[in-house]
């Protein structure tokens, strides 16, 4: 199962397994990682599960579709060049070991 | 031990507000009562991904089974509360059990509106959407070919109408306003929809008066309406709006109107009991304002939790509001409540647009349409509490992002 790290804006990481097909917003919220919501269930709505992706690993999970990237109008902290929208990262085989930075609200 | 704070009503607004007050560094006693069998979850799925069995339950759930526990929360599931008693600060267990409660916090949620028994709102084919067990029933026998009847033309009714279309079956829906979403949103944005359902073949009837449904050996048969027409159902989905669950804070007392009524700081009308969610209705921008949403269930959840650790602010949201049809996302940003026009604004890409609500020159609202850029921008002027001019919003061309910095 891939593992994914959250690097939280105090520094402290929380790394975790996620399931091949589960996405990086409910993953992030079953592992308690504080800050990232996730308040529309992942339906692309309300943009509070903005993560930054670690650059290393921006490629791999590509960057966003053109109504995610709209939706990062509207984070709390202001979008950077690796920002997704963590719901819209599925989780794959190649993106074990994805770093994600969460934004410190 | 001191008295826990009881939570009535495992919904998105009981989970949220048992997370904030944990979140805010309570760490005494806390006890969450839910007469459903799972724990939290989500409702908006059910009527999309779970229905199509994307999801199952454990990815419905708000928070793992095991996040409970882990809190020290004691949930308490199939746990119905038959009576609050203020003064004594207890409440009654369906089994007859008592338990004293230091603070109460009410996120008791909404029912769905049934029709009476007298119109056939009893037989069998007839289902309402607004629980995983309402689903349960009615996800196994939408089957392609079946004539479906939905009465109601708000969000839960076209939605509804969208999954069966989209399944293959054959979908009426009425409604007795002169049109679709007249509640809630405008006529533009009720053609947007109209249009969407044609094109999948749902047929809408607006002003259609439904006076019952027939039934033969207590199954439905179909809708007899008031101009005598017949309608062939197989299946009814009654989509006729909710209505707070308010039953136990009336019997204790506490005074209800359209919702338990609460203050800014979500205080119900006896000391120390709170209120939150679709069943609170609340003072806002000068008006009594009930909001059915899950952003209103977790916002004003989680702005009663820290109430109940003493903070007083007044509750003032940014409304907002999505809803899935077909492969259109609706996304609305603020209420349209008073509005006096409502302008149009095309978007960058084939069938995006943008509805703009305005009381005078004030903007009030913005339905998206497929057009994820006008509700972002359009939030985000509205949460600032500004406006734009309404040639602004009406020119395509013209720069948003200029009016939301």
């Amino acid at each position: 199962m891939p593992k994914v790290t959250w690097v939280l804006g105090n520094g402290k990481e929380i790394t975790a397994e996620v399931p091949v097909g589960h996405n990086m917003m409910e993953a992030a919220v079953t592992n308690n990682v504080p800050d990232v919501i996730g308040e529309c269930g992942g339906c692309l709505s309300c943009a509070t599960c903005h993560v930054f992706v670690d650059p290393a690993w921006f490629a791999k999970t590509g960057g966003p579709s053109e109504m995610e990237s709209d939706m990062l109008e509207i984070t709390l902290v202001d979008r950077q060049p690796t920002s997704r929208l963590s719901c819209q990262i599925t989780s794959v085989p190649e993106l074990d070991g994805l770093v994600l930075k969460v934004p410190q609200l | 031990m001191p008295d826990p704070i009881i939570i009535v009503g495992a919904g998105q607004a009981g989970a949220a507000l048992a997370a904030r007050l944990r979140s805010l560094g309570y760490d005494g006693p806390l006890v969450i009562l839910g007469d459903e069998v799972h724990p939290p979850y989500q409702r908006p799925p059910l009527s999309k991904k779970y229905m199509s069995g994307e999801l199952d339950i454990p990815r419905l759930l708000i928070r793992p089974a095991s996040w409970y526990g882990e809190q020290n929360i004691e949930l308490r599931l199939s746990t119905a509360v038959t009576e609050i008693s203020p003064r004594e600060h207890r409440v009654t267990l369906a089994d007859g059990s008592r338990l004293s409660y230091a603070k109460l916090a009410l996120t008791t949620g909404a029912h769905p509106r049934r029709l009476p028994a007298g119109m056939g709102g009893d037989l069998a084919g007839v289902f309402t959407i607004r629980n995983l067990a309402d689903v349960d029933a009615l996800a196994p026998v939408l089957d392609p070919g079946k004539n479906l009847l939905v009465v109601g033309g708000g969000y839960i009714g076209l939605e509804a109408a969208a999954v069966a279309a989209s399944k293959g079956l054959k979908v009426i829906l009425i409604e007795m306003a002169p049109r679709i979403l007249q509640r809630v949103a405008c006529a533009l944005t009720a053609d947007y929809f109209r249009r969407q359902h044609g094109r999948h073949g749902v047929a809408i009837r607006e002003s259609a008066a439904l006076l019952e449904l027939p039934g033969k050996d207590g199954r439905l048969t179909g809708a007899l309406m008031q101009d005598g027409s017949v309608i062939e159902a197989d299946l009814a989905v009654i989509g006729i709006g909710i209505a707070p669950n308010v039953d136990l804070a009336e019997r204790a007392g506490l005074a209800v109107e359209n919702g338990i009524l609460v203050d800014g700081s979500c205080r119900a009308t006896a000391a120390d009991i709170y209120a939150a969610g679709d069943c609170a209705n609340f003072p806002w921008r000068g008006t009594r304002t009930r909001l059915e949403s899950v952003q209103n269930a977790i916002e004003q959840a989680e702005h009663a939790a820290a109430a109940m650790l003493g903070a007083n602010k007044d509750y003032d949201p940014t409304p907002w509001f999505w809803s899935d049809q077909y492969d259109v996302k609706l996304q609305i940003a603020g209420l349209c409540r008073g509005y006096d026009d409502a302008v149009p604004r095309p978007g960058r890409r084939e069938g995006s647009q943008s509805i703009w609500y305005f009381a005078g020159e004030r903007l009030l609202a913005v339905d998206a349409m497929n057009d994820a850029l006008a509700y972002a921008l359009g939030k985000k002027i509205i949460e600032a509490g500004r406006s734009i001019p309404k040639a602004v919003a009406a020119d395509p061309a013209a720069d948003l992002k200029r009016w939301a910095v």
